[in-house]
């Protein structure tokens, strides 16, 4: 019989582990790991703060204030002398703020003969009235003498007071709005006569050098002229030369060269097509400046090298069984690509270039260097009427110095991203339900 | 007959050609298409291209070389007393004859009776209805003007007719051909190939475009101005353009833009690098795909918002935020509220630009990291390396050529970026090194010399060209070795 023992000697003998480092090693693999979480949230917090700050500033940009009062169209001011049946100019001349202010004036009981409130006033109109009521008289000059109920659009400083993004605390010489006005503000208010309404304005006006009248409308109409351009010439060609790369092309020299051009036209700078738009469609071949169809042109060469490169990848993973098999059968090599490989191309063709159109969507440096920045208040008729872009509006209204062009550039801004988002979306769900795995 | 008309015409004889093409085919084979050697509608599809591509070359042509001639020919009819004036009076000239000529199309036949006698009222006249003359026109030019009208509308009628002879004669004559065994597929598909040739080529053209447009223009700038100057210069002082000062032509010096592209460059790529490369490398190694299948795309929404966003994002939050902060700060170290950071800065462009780029950085690397064999991984895990030493020793390693032409390619973006430093960077041409003042880059001032109103003849509006050649330059340097990086790189495992 033999006892074991373990003594407390035994199990000093065994060997104590050897530091090699474990937790210092450890620790450098969970900082190291931190970083990698830390550059992660980085960037998507940044993405987060980007929308955030434009969805918040500019979420106010869709509603407008409005002053609904009863409107006097009083003959004494429009048309003291009875001429309009001789005269067409004088309904177009004439003096269509004082009825509106006087309307106004009226609605808070202020009297005709104090000049500096009447002023006051005025100012919280905007000027835009002038085009509003010509209009309405000039559509149906019967109203002359009678007194009509007429939503007024408020001056800008009014609607961003009444949004509250005017700091009111501040003393009266600081700020843009009076005190008085302020009152005013609160009595329409309570009277029902002053409140926020649906601003269909920014989607439908053209340009205007008051924030409140202001809208992308001429810009919708030529980013959408732009869009049909660049879909009309790149979808055709982009594939064309895809085709011809991917499946006919010999390789030599020439193609080799043809596909590091690609590569590179990929990724040159975009205002160097803005250059060469400005030099030979609108110097050399005599376009006109600030036209959708050279904005047009120069996206589509953008465009191009993106389109062809996507659709150089779906013909690529169209396996090469389909090919072998049509050929089989007797097609000939272009039957083949066009009855067989092309339509199975065409779910990673089309979201390729709905990528790409959105990408042109929202490049603005070329279309600053054609002339796109131009003060468009007028619907083009035409691809070759003077126009602007949703991007350049953003642009030139960023530069715009009052508050409430911040307001409208956060709300085109979201406007834009709408789009894109809803292209983008597209192009994914078009990608999910038609891509085929082989 | 106008040329949209000509076009709808050309459109309707390619269809009725098709038919007609289509259906000899049948009739000749009996109303079986198995006697055939094509089938049937490459036939019509032969036909209708014989008539219609040769009549569209020459209509193209007709309409880019006609009035290059005509307008030689008016010129030339030009009084001698014109003919001895300098260039830029004639093009003055021709562009009042041209207008006038515009504005006859419009009057009636005795309104021009009436005016011919009196040239000076022809203004007016023509004010009314809307064509507006630069100056009064002078009677020769009422000549010259009714000999443009009559040259045109000759021109414009042989045009019709020769186009449209051009198309029945190639309708004809291919019609004639059709038999059971002509080879009508083989030559449809000859002709679609050239055509895919000629797209592809387009991206040569697009090239030679940029490059020729560029260099023409650049070498009138040039020729103005020595490009020891332009390119060495330190100060940038363009001044406006006159018209017709030839004192203070103002200097163009490149350096100061170029510190400025590179600096804001810089500073978007200390941003953009470390947040990109470690996004990457938590996504390929560490990331469950959970996180990777929502976090990758989240991170390439920042690539797809459009710059000028950006741009705006970097106006009205970033920039006065930080203006805001430096105030702060100086104010609780030296107690003066005095921003030490302008709101337009080389920081507040480059920080902005650097978080537009991390997607860039980090989806390329992502590719290239995930690209790295398998096997490497293993054996380092396997001889007991952390994970993150695996990265750093093995992984990086042997991504790093592809790393570094993906950082290349990332840092050609930001100096070709406009729309940021446009609203971000600032508009002042200065060579400093702190990073809290306003700078300007090559793109910044190619978009402010060219809005407004341009002439292609002043120093002023070429330089653009000039700055814009550069820039092609510079990236396509950056380009081109980067590709070759990755290409040779991508050699490696495959």
């Amino acid at each position: 019989m033999t006892d074991v023992v373990s003594s407390p000697a035994g199990v000093l003998a065994k060997p104590a582990r050897r530091d090699i480092g474990i937790k210092r090693r450890y620790a450098a693999e969970r900082r190291f790991r931190a970083y990698g979480i830390a550059a992660l949230s980085f960037g998507l917090l940044f993405l987060a703060l980007l929308l955030w700050s434009v969805v918040s500033k500019g979420y106010t940009a869709f509603q407008q204030t409005m002053i609904t009062v009863p409107v006097e169209f009083s003959e004494q001011v429009i048309d003291k002398d009875n001429e309009r049946a001789t005269d067409p100019q004088k309904l177009m001349t004439a003096n269509y703020p004082i009825i509106a202010r006087n309307a106004v004036a009226k609605a808070l009981g202020v009297a005709e003969s104090n000049t500096a409130d009447l002023r006051a006033v005025n100012q919280m109109i905007s000027n835009s009235v002038r085009s509003q009521l010509r209009d309405m008289v000039v559509a149906n000059p019967q109203i002359i003498g009678t007194t009509q109920t007429v939503s007024l659009l408020a001056a800008g400083d009014i609607d961003s007071a009444w949004k509250g993004q005017i700091n009111l605390d501040v003393s009266e010489d600081n700020r843009k709005v009076s005190d008085k006005q302020v009152g005013w503000m609160n009595q329409l208010a309570e009277a029902g006569a002053l409140a926020k309404h649906f601003n269909g304005g920014i989607f439908f006006n053209g340009a205007s050098s008051r924030p409140e009248a202001a809208g992308v409308g001429v810009a919708l109409i030529g980013s959408f002229y732009m869009m049909l351009i660049v879909l009309v010439l790149s979808l055709p060609i982009g594939v064309a030369a895809s085709i011809y790369l991917e499946e006919f092309a010999p390789k030599n020299r020439l193609t080799d060269l043809i596909e590091v051009n690609i590569n590179n036209l990929a990724a040159v700078p975009s205002i160097v097509y803005g250059l060469l738009g400005l030099a030979v469609f609108v110097n050399f071949m005599g376009l006109p400046r600030s036209a959708s169809l050279v904005g047009g042109l120069v996206l589509t060469l953008m465009t191009l090298p993106t389109i062809i490169i996507a659709t150089r990848a779906a013909l690529k993973a169209v396996p090469p069984s389909i090919r072998a098999a049509a050929l089989g059968l007797g097609a000939s090599k272009m039957q083949t690509i066009f009855h067989h490989v092309l339509p199975l191309a065409m779910p990673g063709i089309l979201t390729g270039t709905i990528i790409g159109l959105a990408h042109a969507l929202g490049e603005t440096a070329p279309l600053l260097l054609i002339g796109m920045v131009a003060f468009v208040a007028n619907y083009p008729t035409t691809p070759m009427d003077p126009s602007t872009a949703l991007p350049v509006q953003i642009y030139m209204w960023a530069n715009e110095a009052e508050r409430a062009f911040v307001e409208r550039t956060s709300g085109a801004i979201i406007i834009l991203l709408l789009f894109l988002i809803v292209m983008n979306v597209g192009a994914i769900l078009l990608r999910r339900r038609f891509e085929r795995r082989w | 007959m106008s040329t949209p008309l000509i076009l709808l015409a050309l459109a309707i004889i390619a269809i009725a050609c098709y038919v007609a093409g289509t259906r000899r085919a049948l009739a000749i084979a009996g109303g079986l298409s198995s006697n055939l050697h094509s089938r049937q509608g490459y036939y019509g599809s032969f036909v209708a291209i014989c008539a219609t591509v040769p009549a569209a070359i020459v209509l193209a042509v007709w309409l880019i070389a006609s009035p290059f001639y005509i307008n030689s020919t008016v010129m030339s009819g030009f009084p001698e007393e014109v003919k001895t004036q300098s260039e830029a009076q004639q093009g003055l000239s021709f562009g009042m004859v041209g207008g006038l000529a515009r504005g006859m199309d419009v009057l009636t036949l005795e309104e021009i009776d009436a005016v011919s006698a009196n040239p000076a009222e022809l203004r007016s006249l023509l004010g009314t209805k809307g064509v507006a003359l630069a100056g009064d026109p002078e009677p020769w030019m009422v000549v010259s003007a009714g000999d443009l009208n009559a040259m045109q509308k000759i021109s414009s009628r042989i045009m019709t007719a020769v186009v449209l002879i051009i198309a029945l004669a190639g309708a004809g004559l291919s019609y004639v051909r059709i038999a059971p065994r002509f080879r009508a597929r083989n030559r449809v598909e000859k002709v679609i190939l050239s055509a895919l040739v000629l797209a592809s080529s387009i991206a040569i053209v697009t090239t030679i475009g940029i490059v020729m447009s560029m260099l023409t223009e650049a070498t009138h700038f040039f020729g103005r101005v020595s490009p020891w100057e332009f390119f060495f210069g330190t100060v940038w002082d363009p001044r406006f353009a006159a018209a017709g000062a030839t004192a203070s032509e103002g200097q163009f010096g490149l350096i100061p833009l170029l510190a400025g592209t590179l600096y804001i460059g810089f500073v978007a790529m200390l941003v953009a690098v470390p947040v990109g490369l470690f996004s990457a490398i938590y996504m390929s190694e560490y990331a469950s795909p959970r996180v990777r299948s929502i976090a990758k795309p989240l991170l390439e929404v920042l690539a797809g918002i459009p710059t000028i966003v950006y741009g705006f994002f970097a106006l009205t939050s970033v920039g006065p935020f930080l203006r805001d902060i430096s105030a702060q700060l100086s104010g609780l170290t030296t107690g003066e509220y005095a921003n030490f950071i302008q709101a337009q800065s080389v920081l507040t462009a480059g920080f902005v630009m650097g978080i537009m780029l991390i997607p860039y950085v980090s989806s390329l690397s992502d590719d290239i990291i995930t690209a790295v064999p398998r096997a490497l991984r293993d054996g380092s895990l396997g001889l007991g390396a952390t994970k993150s030493e695996t990265i750093k020793k093995v992984v990086m390693p042997a991504a790093l050529p592809g790393v570094v032409g993906a950082l290349l390619m990332t840092a050609s973006r930001a100096i070709g970026e406009t729309m940021i430093v446009v609203l971000a960077a600032g508009v002042a041409a200065r060579m400093q090194l702190n990073p809290f003042e306003p700078m300007t880059t090559v793109t910044v001032k190619i978009v402010s010399q060219l809005t407004g109103d341009l002439e292609f003849t002043s120093p002023q509006t070429l330089v653009a060209f000039a700055l814009g050649i550069t820039l092609f330059a510079i990236t396509l340097c950056l380009n081109i070795y980067a590709l070759f990086i990755v290409r040779k790189y991508r050699e490696q495992y495959e």
